[in-house]
């Protein structure tokens, strides 16, 4: 209960944070950090419009696609506190009903019959494909290194103490905060800033998308992130009390939302065909976790 | 002689310029331009006189700086060999004489519609059903973009054919602009209403298109321009060339994602174009150029002004560049993005910058000078890689180029002569041409005068024309996804090209 509402509240200031880190350093003020929830209240006032041509599957996507995030931020815990649901193998639970959502959102893309969305949903897929190495193998590792299943026990488990589990965290928090970028279509995979239709991948997705089914998408977007960055706090708090902790959430939270504007501020994004190469790059870093919760088991050689 | 030599800005009586049969003026044209890359189509347009359609093409030799212009009387009558089936630079000129007087060519790949004037030859071609080239396969799929842009800017329809996320084929239509502005300067008998028809032909480009238009207007009249007015053309021009650059570095900085580059590069473009403001009371420098007058003296106060503003800007400007060009993740998408071979500007003869890039030599402030720029002897910049990198560089280095330019110029103000002569009236039966180097490239617009002195007819060419096929040929092969940042490297009129 303590991970929701916590995860809740990051929820609320995320995008805010990163949309005023990025005014910031183009020199401008920006608007406050509680727009991104204004606009999504104005949108739930309103109602959707729907496309002739769209079936069913597209009035209903959106709200899966919001479901699928809830259940999943029901599964993360907080230190000691278990999540609303916790089981063992709790983690696969986690990323396949992220993708259950993820393949609701992009069948809407595909219902609406344009062309922008059908690009926009293969290159989402093609994305998603890449990304979901890593998160297993990363998340298996860990489950090798502590011998459990379930996220808390995982986490629990989990103690920092040698030079080589602090280099395990690094890489591990490293991984998951490309995932999160990944799956919330940020820089520099994708540019949420753009109007243009054919650079896009997330947004594109959703160009059909109007009043409440809009609002749902994007308040989706704000959670998700608070989600990947309570995944990553829970990779450093193991037993310490909630006095340290729950501060420590917010300000892990916060230079989070601070390091994307950052790189959203000052770096360019890549080219489309060089995102595949770099996403599955991330593969490659989580074998090298495995690799390393396999010498600490002493089991590599 | 089969044609007459003209330079740059001259006015020649219509009966000077040979009429020849349409075989000879075939061979004479594709003549000239065959193995010279040195010269170029400016313009080549018909008209009718009586039941008849004269044509007139217009080739300049950059080296010799001179202009061969020939003519043809055609009675519509027999086919004709299309210029196309030697010279695929011809393609456009020949599709926008067929629309309009369903010349039938043959030797012509496809006679599509250009802009749909009012007063087309066949009526049945409308917007609605341009034929589209299409491949059919089933690994294949088209994307259209458009006519509304992403950005809301102006209409134009670009459709893809794509294997995945390449393209191999791009196929733009334009003529959703079309405003019939030629016919216009026809019917506009004020000299003040032409100048600000003038002013409109492209919103980005007025003082290009101004400069020329006065420039044929003082030719026709016989008006000798005096230091003064040279001076602040000459400066408008260059003003003109500086805001935008910076104004397309940043746009272009917005298509690949980099903030900091399209913050800093739009903030720097607004003192520029302030300075505009202060010097004749608009931003975009309508109302500053004028045939034949001197609206708005450029004196010692504002030098002083303009001063300030540069010696602000460049040091801004260059670390903004040293920046942008150091930095991995955007070099990445400017290079061998969007490549165009010096062998495809050429057959598509594309002017400016769409030149410059691929090694093609065209510019007219050396080719054909006009104004101030014989003493500023001007040094063309010119890329050889014709990417959206050779692109981004031209315009970085000719911005660099105008501040010195500008610099120069403002070390001699010329004094304001206030004897001015009056403009005479136009010479009748008369022919004229006037190129000018616009930040864009080159503008060609020719007048040709009627018994007393009125306009005959207007023919306007902006760089865009030419330069749209360009980017066609650019984004073949490239990721879909990459095209914004091509276009946008182009940065080209749809209103230039509809008229």
């Amino acid at each position: 209960m303590l991970s929701l509402i916590l995860q809740l509240i990051a929820a609320i200031f995320f995008t805010g944070i990163i949309i005023r880190t990025k005014s910031i350093f183009s020199g401008r003020k920006g608007p406050g950090i509680l727009q991104p929830i204004k606009d999504v209240i104005r949108l739930f006032k309103k109602s959707a419009v729907y496309s002739e041509t769209t079936s069913f599957i597209f009035q209903i996507a959106p709200t899966v696609y919001f479901s699928s995030v809830i259940m999943a931020m029901l599964v993360i815990p907080f230190g000691q506190s278990k999540g609303i649901i916790s089981f063992n193998g709790d983690f696969i639970f986690f990323a396949y009903v992220l993708a259950l959502g993820k393949f609701f959102s992009i069948i809407s893309a595909m219902d609406t019959g344009s062309s922008f969305e059908g690009m926009g949903a293969s290159r989402e897929a093609l994305y998603s494909m890449f990304a979901e190495p890593a998160f297993f193998i990363l998340m298996g590792s860990l489950a090798l290194l502590t011998g459990h299943t379930s996220f808390q026990e995982i986490f629990s488990a989990l103690h920092i103490g040698s030079y080589i589990t602090y280099a395990l965290a690094i890489l591990a928090t490293f991984v998951l905060l490309m995932i999160a970028m990944i799956e919330n279509s940020r820089m520099p995979i994708d540019d949420p800033k753009t109007h243009l239709e054919l650079t896009m991948i997330h947004e594109v997705m959703i160009l059909d998308n109007s009043g409440f089914d809009l609002g749902l998408i994007l308040t989706t977007g704000y959670l998700k992130f608070a989600m990947y960055g309570a995944l990553i706090v829970n990779l450093y708090i193991g037993v310490i009390p909630y006095g340290f902790t729950i501060p420590l959430f917010f300000i892990i939270q916060f230079l989070m939302a601070f390091m994307i504007g950052t790189i959203e501020s000052f770096m360019a994004r890549f080219r489309m065909g060089h995102n595949a190469q770099f996403i599955f790059a991330l593969t490659s870093v989580s074998l090298l976790i495995f690799f390393g919760a396999l010498l600490i088991l002493g089991k590599f050689l | 002689m089969n044609y007459i030599t003209i330079i740059n800005n001259q006015t020649i009586a219509l009966s000077t310029i040979p009429e020849i049969d349409y075989d000879t003026f075939f061979e004479l044209n594709t003549g000239f331009m065959i193995d010279h890359a040195e010269r170029h189509c400016v313009n080549y347009f018909g008209y009718k006189t009586g039941d008849k359609i004269k044509l007139i093409c217009c080739i300049a030799d950059d080296d010799k700086h001179e202009i061969y212009v020939s003519s043809c009387l055609y009675d519509n009558t027999s086919v004709i060999t299309a210029f196309t089936s030697k010279l695929l630079c011809f393609e456009k000129y020949e599709r926008e004489i067929h629309e309009n007087f369903g010349i039938n060519y043959e030797g012509h790949p496809w006679l599509k519609p250009v802009r749909y004037p009012f007063n087309r030859f066949d009526q049945l071609k409308t917007i609605a059903n341009y034929p589209f080239y299409s491949i059919e396969s089933e690994e294949l799929h088209e994307v259209g973009v458009g006519p509304i842009h992403a950005g809301v800017i102006e209409p134009g329809h670009f459709r893809f054919i794509c294997n995945g996320e390449q393209i191999l084929h791009l196929e733009i239509q334009l003529g959703y602009q079309h405003r019939g502005i030629e016919q216009l300067f026809l019917e506009k008998k004020k000299l003040l209403q032409k100048v600000s028809l003038a002013e409109n032909i492209a919103g980005d480009t007025v003082v290009g298109h101004t400069t020329a238009f006065s420039h044929i207007w003082e030719s026709i009249c016989g008006f000798e321009i005096s230091g003064d007015i040279a001076f602040a053309r000459t400066l408008a021009l260059e003003l003109e060339r500086i805001a935008i650059h910076t104004g397309d570095l940043s746009a272009v900085c917005t298509d690949v994602a980099y903030q900091l580059g399209s913050s800093v590069f739009g903030r720097l473009r607004t003192p520029v174009i302030n300075f505009m403001q202060e010097w004749c009371g608009n931003r975009l420098s309508k109302g500053l150029i004028r045939p034949g007058s001197n609206q708005f003296p450029f004196d010692k106060a504002l030098a002083d002004k303009l001063k300030l503003v540069l010696d602000e800007f460049e040091p801004d400007f260059n670390e903004m560049c040293k920046q942008l060009f150091k930095l991995p993740s955007a070099s990445s998408r400017f290079e061998r993005t969007g490549v165009v071979s010096y062998e495809d500007v050429l057959s598509v003869n594309t002017v400016g910058m769409a030149a410059r890039m691929s090694g093609l030599n065209r510019d007219i402030r050396t080719s054909h000078p006009y104004l101030c720029y014989p003493e500023l002897q001007h040094q063309p910049i010119i890329k050889h890689h014709g990417d959206v990198y050779s692109r981004v560089q031209i315009r970085k280095s000719e911005v660099q180029q105008s501040i010195k330019y500008i610099r120069k110029l403002l070390e001699n103000i010329p004094e304001l002569n206030n004897q001015y002569n009056e403009l005479k009236t136009p010479q009748a039966d008369s022919f004229a041409i006037a190129l000018v180097e616009a930040w864009r490239g080159e503008i060609c617009h020719c007048a040709i005068t009627g018994k007393k002195g009125e306009l005959l007819l207007y023919k306007i060419k902006d760089p865009s024309f030419h330069n749209w096929m360009a980017l066609a040929l650019s984004v073949r092969n490239n990721e879909i996804s990459d095209f914004p940042i091509c276009n946008k490297s182009f940065n080209l009129s749809y209103c230039g090209h509809d008229l």
